[in-house]
C-alpha cells in the first residue's frame, strides 16, 4: 500500500508539482502515521496476550521453584505451614468440567440440530435467540440461582433420594449437603449449554445444503441425512464447539465458587464438596498475606491459563477447519 | 436394509428426543427467570437506588454505590479499550492480509477465551502491586482487557461488510486512506460497530472475578479512582454467599437490576444490528 501511494505521489509530482505538494504530500504523511497508529493497537492485542503469559509466569516464580513438581501431586493445601499441594484443586476443575460437558453436550447437540434441521426456520431463530439469553446471563447470576434455588433443592429432594436408592455407589456416599460436586457440575452444564448449542448451530449452517439434498434425494430419512450427511460433515466443528465449552468451563469461577462448596478434597462422591481451581483463586487471592501464598495462587493461574490457551488454540482450529469456506474468520 | 417402518420410528424417537433436549436447555432459563422476577420484585424499592448498604444486621439499605461504581468502571474501561478495538480492526480491514494478521486475529480468539479472573490477576500484578492498593482503575484495567478483542472482531467483521466500491469510490476521488477508513468505513459501519460494543459492555457489565481482586468492592461510596470501588455484580456475589435473609433479598434485587440492564443492552445491540441489516 505504502509502496503505491509512493508510486502515485512521483507521478503527481513530475506532472504538476504545486498540486502534488498541497494535496497529495499531506495526504501520504497522514496514511503513514493512520498505518503506524492502527498497527499500534492491532499489535498492542498480541502484546497483551504475551505479557498476560509473561506476568503470571513471573508472579508464579517463587512457588515453582519452591515447590517443584510437589505443587502438582500433593494435597495439602496450609497456609499457615506454608505448605501448597494444588492437587485437590486440579481435580476438582478437571472432574467438574469433564462431568459438565458429558452432561452439556449432547442436550446441545440435540438442541443445534433441531434448530437447523427440523423445526421451521423462524422457529430455529426464536428458539436461537433465546438460547443465546442463556448466554448473556452473568456468572454470578447463574451462581446467586444455584446457591439460594438449585442447592437447597438439591439438598431436600434430590440428593437424599439418591443417597436412598444408590448409597452402595461410591459416587452417591455420604450426607447430603446440596453445596456439593453435583450443584456444580448441573451450574456449570446449564452455562456451557448456550455456547456449544450457539457454534454447534453456527456449524450446522455451514454445511452446504446440497449434503442433506443429496441425501434426502437418495431416500434418507431427515435422521438419516442428519446422520450420514450433515454431522460427518460438521463433526470437528461440533468438536470445537465442545472443546471450546470445556474452556469455558474450566475457566469458570463465580457460579461454581458458590456452589461448589469450597472444600480442598479429594471425593469420588458427587454429594462432597469440592474446590476447583477458579475459586480458590477467588476465595484466598485478595486475602494472601504470605508472599508465597500468592506466588502459589498464581502458580495455580499460570496452569489455569496454560490449560485454557491450549484448549482455545485446538478449538478455533478446529472450528476455523469447517466454517473458513463460509465466513472468513468467523468463528 | 431395515425395513420402512423401522426407519420411520427411528426418525420420530430421535427426533422425539430432540425435541426433550431442548425444553431441558430452555428449562433452567425459564426457571432462573421466574424466580429472579419473583424474588427480585418482592425485594425491590425506591431505596435500593438511592442508599448505599446497611451495616451486618441492620435491614433495609440499597446497592446505589454499587451501580455508580459499576457505571465508572465501564465508562473507564471503554476509555481504555474501546480505541484498541476499534482502532486496531480498522488496522485488520487496512493492512490485515498477512501472517502478522492473522496472528493478530487468532490471539484475539484466544484472548477472549482466556478465564475472566485471569485477566483480574494479571491487572493485580499490573496495577494494584505497584500501586500498592486496590482501586477502581485496576479494576477497569482487568474489565477493558476482555473489552478489547470482543471489539476487535465484531468491528472487523462490520467494517468488512462495507461494500467495497464505496472505498473505492472515496479513494478514486484522491480522498487519503486515512480519512476514507475513518469517514468512509467507520461511518458506513457506525451502527454495526456501534452493536459490537453494546454486546461488550453487556459481557463486562456482568463480570465479577475480574473485579474481586482489583477494584475490591466497598460497602461505601468512593471518592477517588485510586481507592476501591463497590460494584453491583461485587455486591451481589458478597450479599448471596452471606448467611443473612436480608441480604439475599438485596442480592435477588439487585440480579433483577443486572438482568434488566443486560437485557436492555443486548436488546439495543439486536435492534441495532437489525437496522444495519436493512439499510
Amino acid at each position: 500500500m505504502q509502496q503505491q501511494d509512493l508510486i502515485l505521489g512521483n507521478k503527481t509530482m513530475t506532472s504538476e508539482q504545486t498540486h502534488a505538494e498541497t494535496v497529495a504530500a499531506p495526504g501520504r504523511a497522514g496514511d503513514r502515521i493512520f498505518r503506524r497508529l492502527t498497527a499500534f493497537f492491532a499489535l498492542s492485542i498480541l502484546a497483551i496476550l504475551l505479557l498476560m503469559i509473561w506476568q503470571m509466569t513471573r508472579e508464579s516464580l517463587p512457588s515453582i521453584t519452591a515447590f517443584g513438581g510437589k505443587f502438582l501431586t500433593g494435597s495439602e493445601w496450609d497456609a499457615v505451614q506454608e505448605e501448597f499441594g494444588a492437587l485437590p484443586f486440579l481435580f476438582g476443575s478437571v472432574i467438574s468440567s469433564v462431568l459438565a460437558i458429558l452432561l452439556a453436550t449432547p442436550l446441545s447437540v440435540a438442541t443445534a440440530l433441531l434448530i437447523t434441521e427440523i423445526v421451521p426456520h423462524r422457529l430455529g431463530s426464536a428458539i436461537a435467540s433465546l438460547v443465546e439469553l442463556l448466554a448473556a446471563i452473568p456468572s454470578v447470576i447463574y451462581g446467586l440461582w444455584g446457591v439460594l434455588v438449585m442447592a437447597p433443592w438439591l439438598q431436600r429432594s434430590v440428593q437424599p433420594w439418591l443417597v436412598d436408592h444408590f448409597g452402595f455407589l461410591p459416587f452417591f456416599e455420604g450426607a447430603p449437603y446440596g453445596v456439593s460436586m453435583m450443584a456444580g457440575v448441573l451450574i456449570l452444564a446449564v452455562m456451557i449449554v448456550p455456547i456449544i448449542t450457539a457454534i454447534s448451530r453456527e456449524v450446522l449452517l455451514a454445511v452446504p445444503r446440497s449434503q442433506r439434498e443429496a441425501a434426502v434425494a437418495l431416500g434418507a430419512t431427515r435422521w438419516e441425512a442428519i446422520r450420514i450427511a450433515v454431522l460427518p460433515y460438521g463433526k470437528s466443528g461440533i468438536l470445537g464447539a465442545v472443546i471450546l465449552g470445556l474452556g469455558r468451563a474450566i475457566g469458570e469461577t463465580m457460579a461454581v465458587t458458590m456452589v461448589i462448596g469450597n472444600t480442598p478434597q479429594i471425593s469420588w462422591s458427587l454429594l462432597s464438596p469440592a474446590y476447583t481451581m477458579p475459586s480458590v483463586i477467588a476465595n484466598e487471592f485478595a486475602e494472601t498475606t504470605a508472599k508465597i501464598h500468592t506466588a502459589a495462587l498464581m502458580e495455580i493461574g499460570l496452569i489455569l491459563l496454560a490449560v485454557t490457551l491450549l484448549i482455545n488454540i485446538l478449538a478455533r482450529l478446529l472450528i476455523w477447519s469447517v466454517t473458513k469456506g463460509q465466513k472468513q474468520g468467523a468463528a | 436394509m431395515k425395513s420402512l417402518t423401522f426407519r420411520h420410528l427411528t426418525n420420530g424417537v430421535v427426533t422425539l428426543l430432540m425435541v426433550l433436549a431442548t425444553l431441558a436447555v430452555l428449562t433452567p432459563l425459564g426457571l432462573i427467570f421466574l424466580h429472579i422476577l419473583k424474588m427480585g420484585l418482592s425485594s425491590i424499592s425506591l431505596d435500593f437506588f438511592t442508599q448505599i448498604p446497611k451495616p451486618t444486621g441492620e435491614s433495609g439499605g440499597g446497592m446505589a454505590n454499587g451501580l455508580f461504581g459499576s457505571g465508572l468502571l465501564i465508562l473507564m474501561a471503554s476509555i481504555i479499550g474501546l480505541p484498541v478495538g476499534v482502532l486496531g480492526a480498522v488496522y485488520l480491514t487496512e493492512f490485515g492480509s498477512g501472517k502478522l494478521a492473522t496472528a493478530i486475529r487468532f490471539s484475539a480468539d484466544v484472548l477472549a477465551g482466556v478465564p475472566s479472573i485471569i485477566t483480574g490477576m494479571v491487572a493485580y500484578s499490573l496495577i494494584v502491586v505497584p500501586m500498592k492498593g486496590f482501586s477502581a482503575l485496576a479494576g477497569a484495567v482487568a474489565l477493558s482487557l476482555i473489552m478489547i478483542p470482543i471489539v476487535l472482531r465484531t468491528t472487523e467483521e462490520q467494517l468488512k461488510m462495507v461494500p467495497g466500491t464505496l472505498r473505492e469510490a472515496s479513494l478514486a476521488l484522491g480522498v487519503p486512506l486515512w480519512r476514507t477508513s475513518l469517514k468512509v468505513m467507520l461511518v458506513s459501519a457506525a451502527k454495526g460497530v456501534v452493536t459490537g460494543i453494546l454486546l461488550s459492555i453487556a459481557r463486562v457489565a456482568g463480570e465479577t472475578a475480574p473485579l474481586l481482586f482489583t477494584a475490591l468492592g466497598n460497602q461505601f461510596w468512593s471518592k477517588k479512582l485510586t481507592e476501591p470501588i463497590a460494584a453491583l455484580p461485587l455486591q451481589i456475589f458478597n450479599f448471596a454467599i452471606a448467611p443473612y435473609e436480608d441480604w439475599h433479598k438485596l442480592a435477588w434485587a439487585g440480579a433483577l437490576v443486572l438482568v434488566c440492564i443486560m437485557f436492555a443492552l443486548n436488546l439495543g445491540a439486536r435492534m441495532m444490528g437489525k437496522t444495519q441489516r436493512l439499510n
